[in-house]
């Protein structure tokens, strides 16, 4: 399969080395021929683009196929639970087991049934089992380092008691933290605590009453011109920035493109907006051109009238796969057909780029090319509440129209007052380098992590550059068995299963941190791996050499084994 | 044997052929030949679809323009410049550089600037920092989080509580949760913003009664359960919830809880009662509406409140029993797919239900308090009818916009007008 030279290539043959870009030419390894490729099922998919320059540097996102007989053993897995499932409900049903789940009201028991039975078959049945894997309460700051409260259950993770006991210095690898801000001292928290003093905790207000405090109007400047763009609006919630402000954008008459695996808050705003949505595969830029070019070509369904406006919903890094989007593209598919685009970077602002300006910033684009963008301050930051920005006739609309400005109550000081201080330290305003060291600590990490999980043998997903790391576990038991194996070695984890992902696929799922240093990272992967043999979660066909730990130049290349 | 009955079979054909008349072979030789034709002949759909060329699409595409991203807007809308308060929004307020007596915030019982919760929320900041840095699934949850719905649930005296981190996507996740397409939901038509926005996420069938008219109420319930006699089989699974609100945003009534209460059991829907402004401001100790009427909480299927009001902190929490709320920790979008509370300020809320719990004193005070402004200003009565604006903050009178809030702005302006003095003697 030859690439194409306008489009991306997306080879499915196993490609020896990683192809470089340099100055538009591509210098490839030497690629298998097609008759070994064929008997490798197993192959890696690796997206490499070539587009002539659209591409400042390589575009390494990989997604290994599920070996068959994994796939196989995982739905023989599930098909066991679900019996078991059925044969526990029909003795709870006749009273044989005992019932722990609450129950309604005797008064109340001839209304209709608030919830329907299978509704909660998963949960009762499934996620019980092994809930314990979740919810873990912590009593210290979710740093690099965090102390778990230990938790015991003797009805089988139905009900829990707290021992007493604090699992301490604990490795968080569950937290986002990718910038290491979430510290209880230092200049963020010493700021924080005199405008506490100064300003109280509360707004008791909205922004457009008696809500917009001084410190808003700072921090919205300051995010401006973090972002490069004209004006930026912040808001309480990230959540809620989503979910209020999409509807003030678009509404009945438009057409929404999301992408397949977007966030449940983005999926929620282009609902509650009225437009028409449509959804492209995943990362996927042929799907995309497609929905687009049929948009515009054909209209409305059934009336065909012409829609009103194009709206491309995108998010910067995928917080479960890990991968990355491909905005040059999409840049240039949105100039093309004259659709906006709304760009979340919840998990990339402060995570990606060299001066930690986001996804925008990582690719060298020109952050005026994005209509909307809107992202978070909870992972990066340290702190909680949305922003969006943009050019100004943007934010003004949104100052006056925007749900969350009427109806929903602002930021709080101290939080903004956080907020300011980090992303003075990360622009290097504070007068230090500790923000551009951070964001190279981040960067090194990622590339480090990533490459000794691949050259041990896990299957890993996502973008070479993505600090989210998704581990492939697939089977159901494992779940819960690698998230209990790693809490055991005082390593903290966070694991993700149906609904949140597709059934066969689950993961855990990693967060790098700038806060974790080498040591944390080698015992880490020395448990991964003893557990990773304990489990059996080697799947991987394709293990590569290990290289040295050199940054990536025209000259490196990745020579894979099989 | 089988070779000899082909060959007998095949003979009889033969025979046949040369028996049947001249006409009869001729017309079935047409036949076939135009079956043939059919077969072979370029097929066709009936409908001709528009197959648009190459060139046509690429035309369309050019020449398709879109709306602007946003409609401009004037320099002069009454919303687009706010105004900027300079320091703590307390009692005394600093708007843009004036200093005024605050009138506008929801700072009920006067919390917000206690040196109490400021304590108690410098200790939280000094232990586990600003943010939470993930969801209450992933190491999002502290102990400081368990310990605050412990206490409310304590406070209203429920077996249960779950906090949201902010207090509009409180209510708007809980209906959502349990109401879904199919079910029926009776809303006062006054409701908030933020029900609504629920109501609409969760694709029920929304029908309006009247504000506080219970015998509009009854009469859709009694509607309902003519149709349900219909089809008693859809009946039995489609869920029915009525949602009111304790004390209405948009026009400062109470609801007329003991009815609501009858009407529940009589017609088999749950209740679902919004708190945010009554919760802190009515009844004995503060447990609102609820307490104010003397009912019993278990009556009431889930109660909802937000934080940002009488407890000047950040936030929402819904309470009840543990069969109905335990439901939020899976299905609560705003609660499983985002950020769990700052600690902070769930120790300031946590310090403020403690300030509430030991002097259930102020409430009387701030009831005092709040029957002296009325009094006061039966005086500006022929003021308080008159019109308001058309478009008062870009929203259209009439649809459910904050009338009574913009009220007070504009009385205030109109006393300062007049030098109405006794508004001042409080506080």
């Amino acid at each position: 399969m030859r690439p194409d030279p306008g489009g991306c290539c997306c080879s499915r043959r196993p490609v020896r080395a990683n192809s470089c870009v340099a100055n538009g030419e591509v210098r490839n390894g030497y690629v298998r021929s097609s008759a070994a490729a064929a008997a490798a099922s197993a192959g890696q998919v690796h997206h490499v683009t070539q587009n002539g320059g659209l591409y400042k540097r390589p575009f390494n996102e990989g997604f290994e196929e599920t070996p068959m007989l994994v796939a196989v053993l995982t739905y023989v897995g599930y098909g066991v639970l679900t019996l078991f499932g059925y044969l526990r409900d029909f003795l709870r049903h006749w009273r044989i087991e005992k019932c722990h789940h609450a129950t309604e009201r005797e008064e109340q028991k001839d209304f209709v049934s608030l919830y329907q039975d299978f509704e909660n078959f998963y949960t009762r049945n499934l996620y019980m089992r092994i809930r314990d894997n979740w919810n873990r309460p912590i009593c210290s700051v979710p740093g690099a380092r965090v102390d778990i409260m230990e938790r015991q259950s003797h009805d089988y993770n139905w009900s829990f008691k707290y021992t007493g006991n604090v699992i301490k210095d604990v490795i968080n690898m569950g937290s986002y933290n990718y910038l290491g801000f979430a510290r209880n001292s230092g200049p963020c928290q010493e700021a924080a605590a005199k405008v506490l003093e100064e300003y109280g905790v509360g707004v008791c207000s909205t922004r457009q009453e008696i809500g917009n405090l001084d410190k808003h109007e700072e921090l919205e400047k300051l995010v401006a011109s973090f972002l490069g763009v004209e004006a930026a609006m912040a808001y309480g919630m990230g959540f809620a920035t989503n979910s209020m402000n999409i509807p003030a954008l678009v509404s009945k008459g438009c057409l929404i493109l999301s992408d397949e695996l977007n966030h449940a808050s983005l999926v929620l705003g282009a609902r509650l907006s009225g437009a028409t949505i449509r959804v492209f595969k995943h990362n996927n830029m042929q799907s995309l051109e497609k929905l687009l070019k049929d948009a515009i070509v054909y209209g409305q369904p059934r009336t065909r009238r012409p829609w009103k406006k194009i709206l491309i919903l995108v998010e910067g890094i995928y917080s479960m796969e890990g991968s990355i989007v491909r905005l040059p593209e999409v840049i240039a598919l949105k100039k093309k057909y004259k659709a906006y685009l709304y760009l979340d970077e919840a998990h990339s602002i402060g995570a990606l780029g060299p001066t930690g300006r986001g996804v925008v910033d990582y690719f060298g684009l020109d952050p005026e090319d994005v209509d909307i963008m809107m992202g978070t301050f909870t992972k990066s930051f340290g702190a909680s509440g949305g922003y969006i920005g943009g050019k100004k006739a943007l934010i003004d609309y949104l100052r006056t129209h925007s749900h969350s400005a009427v109806y929903a109550a602002s930021l709080s000081p101290p939080v903004a007052e956080q907020i300011i201080t980090a992303m003075k330290c990360i622009m290097g305003q504070d007068g230090t380098t500790l923000g551009q060291e951070c964001i190279q600590q981040l960067a090194e990490n990622v590339r480090y992590f990533r490459r000794r999980l691949k050259s041990m043998g896990f299957i890993i997903y996502g973008n070479e550059d993505s600090p989210v790391v998704p581990l492939m576990l697939y089977m159901p038991a494992k779940i819960g068995a690698f998230g209990r194996e790693m809490l055991k070695r005082n390593i903290g984890v966070v694991v993700v299963g149906f609904p949140a992902t597709p059934i066969i696929e689950s993961r855990a799922r990693f967060c790098l941190s700038a806060a974790h240093t080498r040591e944390m990272l080698d015992t880490a992967l020395k448990e991964i791996g003893e557990v990773g043999d304990l489990l059996h979660l080697k799947y991987s066909r394709r293990r590569s050499v290990p290289l040295l730990d050199r940054p990536f130049d025209e000259m490196t290349y990745e020579e894979t084994e099989d | 044997m089988a070779t000899v009955a082909e060959q007998w079979v095949l003979v009889e054909m033969v025979q046949a052929l040369y028996e049947a008349p001249a006409y009869h072979l001729i017309l079935e030789g047409i036949l076939i030949l135009w079956i043939i034709r059919l077969l072979f002949s370029k097929t066709y759909k009936l409908q001709e679809r528009s197959d648009l060329t190459l060139k046509e699409k690429e035309e369309l595409i050019e020449e398709w323009q879109p709306e602007p991203l946003v409609p401009p807007v004037s320099k002069d809308h009454p919303a687009l410049n706010y105004n900027i308060v300079s320091g703590p929004p307390s009692h005394n307020i600093v708007v843009n550089g004036k200093e005024c007596i605050n009138f506008a915030s929801f700072n009920f019982l006067g919390l917000l600037d206690n040196p109490r919760l400021k304590a108690a929320a410098l200790a939280s900041l000094k232990k586990y920092g600003v943010g939470t840095c993930g969801p209450r699934g992933f190491y999002g949850t502290f102990d400081v989080h368990l310990d605050l719905e412990d206490r409310l649930a304590k406070f209203m005296k429920t077996e249960e509580a779950i906090i949201y981190s902010y207090g509009f996507a409180t209510i708007a996740s809980a209906i959502p949760a349990y109401s879904k397409r199919g079910d029926i939901v009776f809303v006062d038509k006054a409701a908030c913003f933020a029900i609504q926005k629920g109501l609409q996420a969760s694709r029920s069938d929304i029908k309006l009664f009247n504000h506080n008219d219970m015998d509009d109420l009854e009469r859709l319930l009694k509607e309902q359960e003519i149709e349900d006699q219909k089809n008693p089989r859809k009946a039995r699974v489609t869920r029915r919830f009525i949602i009111v609100e304790g004390l209405y945003m948009n026009t400062g009534t109470v609801c007329p809880l003991p009815e609501l209460v009858k009407l529940k059991y009589k017609y088999k829907a749950r209740i679902f009662l919004e708190e945010s402004l009554s919760f802190g401001v009515l009844g004995e100790h503060g447990r609102g509406v609820t307490e104010h009427f003397g009912i019993n909480i278990d009556d009431i299927d889930l109660i909802s409140a937000n934080m940002e009001n009488s407890l000047a902190s950040i936030g929402g929490f819904c309470c009840g029993r543990s069969f109905v709320i335990d439901h939020q920790r899976l299905s609560g979008q705003g609660y499983c797919f985002s950020a769990s509370l700052p600690p902070l300020l769930a120790a300031a809320a946590i310090e403020a239900l403690n300030i509430m719990e030991e002097n259930p004193g102020i409430f009387a005070v701030l009831k005092e308090k709040c029957k002296r402004i009325h009094k006061a200003l039966q005086g500006l009565q022929q003021y308080v009818n008159r019109e308001l604006p058309d478009v008062q903050a870009g929203f259209r009178k009439g649809r459910r916009t904050r009338d009574p809030i913009a009220n007070i702005h504009w009385i205030i302006e109109k006393a300062r007008e007049f030098q109405k003095k006794h508004l001042f003697l409080l506080y």
